[in-house]
């Protein structure tokens, strides 16, 4: 008797066939058998597909789930085929993954790193899952991220925009597609520089997290290098509703931007109450009074209606852009669906894209093949340009979308209009860069 | 048997047999076939029902004995995980150490916290329990980040200054959590034609814990001062009355019960070495107040059987979505299969809430002693038909 | 001064949500002696009343405009509300615009029939059984109720503005001759939330039947043995307590777009001022509300924040527990309620 540190059911498949009829138990060691957790040996491979199901961010999660479907559908080669006919990589063949037909789980992480750990162990140890994938907060992804590091499968990031997840929680099994605060920052200030001058007195209202506190840093630091001042960084508690008592006191503070570093319903609520107390029509120092919110979702924005008209911010990805991976994959979904994808849909789509090719291109699911192969890999034709998944940090470095809440929006899906398309050069930074650091991606790990 | 009525130690017997035996219990069912869904047989899940198990019994201790109703248990599941983990990261990986600590540090917090929350009754003495979680969460997620970690919850890096043992192992990865070089994770598979059972390190060490404390608290039950504290419930009144002083016997009973659940935090982060500042939330409080009332408040086994119900709903109907209906549906024809799919899907997957608030209106309406009383009547009923079939004549009576 | 003049008026705002929530929390409490969990959910069911009939009123036909394209290139479906054909542009737009307050008349008899139907359904067989199975039942509620409005309504924020005379701010300031601007909304919501209360109050105060639950209050038995029907008194006050925390749901849309949860986000909270105000009080409920609503605003100013860090994260628990250490029974507790 041996023991294994995780379970493999793949193995478990070809014990089966073996062991039926057998009286007594036999027992395997998965060490001898297996080369890696969860070894796909059947004709299918199973993916763990790990969103928010309840919770405040179940809309996304949702979201996130149909774009997990249809990217199965095409990588088993059903359905039009989406990104993957624009996909600059031409390995996958639409005969599922390495001629394994592609199966998926989904679970719910309910927003929080100890139900999405769960979730995914579950993924892992009883659907015998070779790559975890999803989420919709950074907290979570950092916390499954470091879970598929100790078992030995790949994580894939859903939404995740801390600076940490590829900074100072980076995993060697661990891959994001989705940008981060730093490249928030980066591309909004050129923009923010031009509409609003130099010459400005910005006040941060930061949800009281690591998420919030990382995107705090990035914008005041790349604010006040062009020039502006930070009036005061004020902290509000994850769970306030109502914001009016940190909105008021901006109204006499000399500050002519408010900056929210709010995500989701909180970024919902703030934005409410900063419209309220009138903020976007004031005039402060003889300037128009601007609020700047600098990460999107253009699914929760729809909660503050016209409150979001001509606010700026970044988005990873919009589906009004004009490429044809964008109009193939919107396409693709809108037919499917009847509305079109969320970011975080495009986003856990490339991801599963992605790694399909990876698998495909390593001719192996081993996790260590799998992250040779997305290491420094340059690709495009997923809807953001060229793009390189950089091998020191596993972080994607692409263009990012600056955008503004659209003035006559002509349905209810056409909330934002992109202002710039900020080039992947601009948004790129050193890997020791002091926001990323403290940090190091170990060795990867097959189990 | 070890100080116990015959009753008792069946008891204890038959939930040792259980626990031992959990791992085909919970798998019935074929790796392949479509119920497979249903096996609850994996390593974590198994963990997470004993584990949460023993926080219950702990709860039950206070709650079921006393009549106080706690809404602040969760800060010392939290505590006792943010204990074990800072063991592992700065002394060593070893489990024994850290579920001391998190015992120890539970057990302090509970003393000044129930020392406080005790002085008084009802559900003013609810609030206050509740205030203090609260207060522990918010903090734990903003202004205490440096020793929380704060969203992410506290990890273990590769860069721990590790007293005894290593900061990473020699292929650069974090060290695993281990009894005596045991390790937690470790997992033996046997395979029995179709079936597959997972027989779980940690799974079995948690089991052998639950053992203890199901052993204790029947002690408890059985115990002086556990007829004080049940004193305590029917009338506190009149125990002042004769001169009594019930605080210490009540302290103590929150003491304890709070390091049941600093128990429970070790055990959590042993098995998976992670604190999240949820853990400490209301609504884990919550949770194991449902878990106790709904397998049944005051009995010695309905918090596990609670805690295993939670949990199960919790782990298993979260997973089941549109696909794997359609797998379970698919025989049958078209129009069927996708008004069967309508029909179930807003009850499992993201639906899986609304099952369970569904089953705690019907378990609290139609069985108001929880679950315990459900197999009760169910053993009851069991019993009339073997008498029934002895003597055809008797009337059969109804179950109230 | 402004500031400190500012975040009074702020916390009276937020108060009188509190004060509202925790009137029908502390009328069910007093009259039945049911803990209702699921008090938060009536609370969220009234905010839902309020996009309802923003839907109703939105109610549109579709017409296929041929010069500008959806997101997959087809012709653009544009959408125009009935009401707009009928009345014109002008008339119509103002009657969706007026859909908060117009779910007021919707709200009250949804919310009373709510009530009528948790409480003869559900809760009177709660009556007699402890406090703990009267958590979980209304818990088990509350979930349901919860995930029946998620399964219809999605689980993001629906924006719900208020009509556009009554969005913008206001100088309140300009009286006492100083610079103070606020939302004209939510002065609109602090008065309405008066109205409610003096209503509430006079109520019992006042009329016969509000004198009978006021005895049914202190002495359910004797009143029950005098040949008075309680019962069905109770019933009626379950209703009121429904609409209360209903109407409060649906002024607070605009406040803050509705979710499904944001009933739990509130259930804590309005624990701990009934709590604070003390068990079985109605004027204790509504002072604990406005009191815990001005120490919160106060909390989060940054001279305040930077003094004591965290400080507006804790405050309210950390009143609470003070509160309840030096006056055993809240504010303005009975002796005897909720005490076992």
């Amino acid at each position: 008797m041996s023991n294994s540190k995780f379970t493999r059911r793949g193995m478990l498949k070809t014990g089966a066939i073996a062991g039926a009829g057998v009286a007594l138990p036999t027992i395997f060691t998965a060490s001898s058998v297996a080369a890696y957790t969860n070894e796909p040996t059947g004709g299918s491979v199973t993916l763990g597909f790990n969103v928010p199901q309840t919770g405040p961010y179940a809309d996304e999660g949702a979201d996130e789930l149909r774009a997990y479907q249809l990217a199965v559908e095409h990588l088993n080669g059903e359905g039009d085929g989406g990104m993957m006919n624009t996909f600059s990589s031409k390995e996958l063949q639409g005969n599922g993954i390495l001629g394994k037909k592609v199966e998926f789980v989904t679970g719910d992480t309910q927003t929080k790193s100890d139900a999405a750990r769960a979730s995914a162990k579950s993924m892992i140890e009883k659907d015998g899952a070779v790559m975890i994938s999803g989420g919709s907060s950074s907290g979570v992804a950092i916390a499954v991220q470091g879970l598929c590091q100790e078992a030995g499968v790949i994580f894939m990031a859903g939404l995740t925009h801390s600076n940490d997840t590829t900074g100072k929680d980076k995993k060697a099994n661990g891959f994001r597609h989705f940008f981060n605060a730093y490249m928030s920052a980066a591309a909004l200030a050129p923009v923010l520089k031009n509409l609003y001058g130099t010459d400005r007195n910005a006040y941060h209202l930061t949800a009281d997290y690591t998420w919030g506190w990382t995107q705090e840093e990035s914008i005041a630091a790349a604010t006040e290098a062009m020039g502006w001042n930070t009036v005061n960084k004020v902290r509000t508690p994850l769970a306030s509703t109502d914001f009016s008592s940190y909105i008021a006191p901006v109204l006499n503070s000399g500050a002519d931007v408010l900056i929210l570093n709010h995500y989701g319903g909180n970024m919902v609520n703030s934005l409410t109450n900063a419209v309220q107390f009138g903020l976007k029509d004031k005039m402060v120092n003889g300037k128009n009074f601007e609020i700047v919110v600098p990460l999107y979702s253009r699914l929760m924005a729809k909660g503050a209606g016209a409150n979001v008209k001509g606010i700026l911010g970044s988005t990873n990805w919009h589906w009004s852009l004009q490429d044809d991976a964008t109009k193939a994959f919107v396409k693709s979904f809108g037919t499917k669906y009847g509305f079109p994808p969320s970011q975080a849909a495009h986003t856990v789509y490339c991801q599963t894209l992605l790694y399909a090719d990876a698998a495909q291109r390593a001719g192996t699911f081993n996790p260590c093949g799998i992250g040779e192969a997305l290491e420094g890999f340059e690709f495009d034709g997923l809807g953001n340009g060229k793009t390189l998944y950089r091998a020191g940090d596993h972080q994607c470095f692409k263009d990012v979308l600056v955008v503004k809440g659209k003035e006559n929006p002509t349905s209810e899906f056409d909330l934002l209009e992109v202002v710039e398309v900020t080039p992947a050069g601009q948004v790129t930074y050193p890997i020791d860069h002091p926001m990323f650091a403290g940090g190091a991606l170990g060795t990867c790990n097959a189990g | 048997m070890l100080g116990m009525n015959k009753n008792d130690t069946t008891m204890l017997l038959l939930v040792a047999v259980l626990t031992m035996l959990a791992p085909f219990i919970l798998n019935p069912f074929p790796t392949e076939s479509g119920w497979a869904q249903f096996n609850a047989g994996y390593p974590d899940l198994m963990q997470r029902f004993v584990i949460f198990g023993i926080f219950a019994i702990g709860f039950n201790i206070l709650f079921g004995l006393t009549g106080y109703l706690s809404f602040g248990h969760a800060a010392f599941l939290g505590i006792g995980s943010y204990s074990a983990v800072w063991m592992f990261k700065l002394l060593s990986m070893n489990v024994i150490p850290a579920i001391l600590l998190s015992v120890a540090m539970a057990g302090v917090f509970a003393l000044v916290i129930g020392y406080i929350s005790l002085r008084r009754s009802g559900i003013y003495f609810s609030i206050l329990t509740l205030a203090f979680a609260q207060m522990s969460f918010n903090l734990a997620y903003s202004v205490l980040t440096p020793i929380t970690n704060g969203e992410t919850g506290l990890q273990l890096t590769l860069n721990d200054p590790r007293i005894l043992g290593l900061s990473q192992t020699a292929d650069g990865s974090i060290p695993v959590t281990s009894l005596f070089g045991l390790e937690m994770r470790s997992t033996f598979e046997m395979v029995l034609g179709p079936w597959a059972f997972q027989f779980n390190v940690g799974y079995y060490l948690s089991a052998l814990v639950l053992l203890a404390a199901f052993y204790l608290s029947i002690r408890i039950f059985r115990s002086p001062f556990g007829l004080m504290l049940r004193a305590v419930k029917s009338n506190q009144q009149r125990m002042n009355y004769t001169g009594l002083n019930t605080r210490p016997y009540t302290l103590a009973a929150f003491v304890i019960s709070g390091m049941y659940a600093g128990l429970a935090g070790g055990l959590l982060a042993s098995m998976d070495p992670l604190a999240g500042a949820e853990r400490m939330q209301w609504t884990a409080s919550g949770e194991v107040v449902l878990m106790t009332i709904l397998g049944g408040a005051g009995t010695l086994i309905g918090p596990v059987l609670g805690a295993g119900f939670i949990k199960y709903f919790e782990n298993i109907f979260s997973k089941i979505n549109e696909n794997v209906l359609h797998g379970w549906f698919g025989a049958l024809p078209d129009g069927l299969e996708d008004l069967l799919v309508t029909l179930v899907y807003p009850f499992v997957g993201k639906g899986w809430h609304m099952t369970l608030g569904i089953l705690f209106v019907l378990v609290v309406v139609f069985l108001p002693g929880g679950l315990v009383e459900g197999g009760q009547r169910i053993a009851a009923w069991l019993r009339r038909k073997k008498a029934g079939k002895n003597t055809p004549t008797s009337t059969i009576e109804p179950a109230e | 001064m402004d500031a400190i003049l500012l975040q009074i008026l702020n916390g009276l705002d937020k108060g009188s949500a509190y004060a509202l929530i925790a009137l029908g929390l502390t009328l069910i409490f007093g009259t039945l002696g049911v803990v209702n969990f699921a008090h938060g959910a009536l609370f969220m069911i009234g905010a839902f009343c309020a996009v309802t009939v923003q839907r109703i009123l939105n109610i549109s036909f579709e017409t296929v405009d041929p010069t500008q394209t959806d997101f997959l290139g087809n012709a653009l479906i544009v959408k125009t509300p009935y009401l707009e054909a009928w009345f014109g542009p002008e008339t119509g737009g103002s009657i969706i615009d007026w859909a908060v307050p117009l779910a007021i008349l919707f709200a009250i008899p949804v919310m009373v029939f709510v009530g009528f139907a948790m409480e003869r359904g559900l809760i009177k067989h709660f009556y007699k059984r402890p406090h703990a199975d009267q958590i979980l039942v209304t818990f088990g509620l509350a979930i349901v109720l919860q995930e029946m409005i998620k399964f219809f309504y999605g689980a993001n924020p629906i924006q719900t503005p208020a009509p556009e005379m009554l969005s913008g701010i206001v100088n309140v300031g300009a009286i006492i001759g100083m610079d103070i601007v606020y939302p004209v909304w939510r002065i609109v919501y602090f008065f309405f939330s008066l109205l409610v209360i003096g209503g509430i109050f006079s109520f019992l105060q006042f009329t016969t039947f509000g004198m009978v639950v006021r005895a049914g209050m202190a002495d359910r038995e004797t009143v029950g043995l005098l040949g008075i029907n309680i019962d069905k008194r109770f019933t009626i006050m379950f209703g009121i307590a429904a609409a209360v925390a209903g109407l409060a749901g649906v002024m607070y849309t605009p406040i803050n777009s509705p979710n499904y949860h944001m009933g739990m986000d509130f259930l804590v909270l309005s624990f701990v001022v009934v709590v604070v105000g003390g068990m079985g009080s109605l004027p204790g409920a509504v002072l604990a509300g406005f009191l815990l609503g001005i120490l919160e605003s106060f909390a989060s100013m940054n001279e305040i924040k930077s003094l004591i860090p965290g400080i507006d994260q804790i405050i309210i628990y950390l009143v609470a527990i003070i509160i309840l250490l030096v006056r055993p029974r809240g504010l303005m507790g009975r002796k005897g309620v909720m005490e076992e």
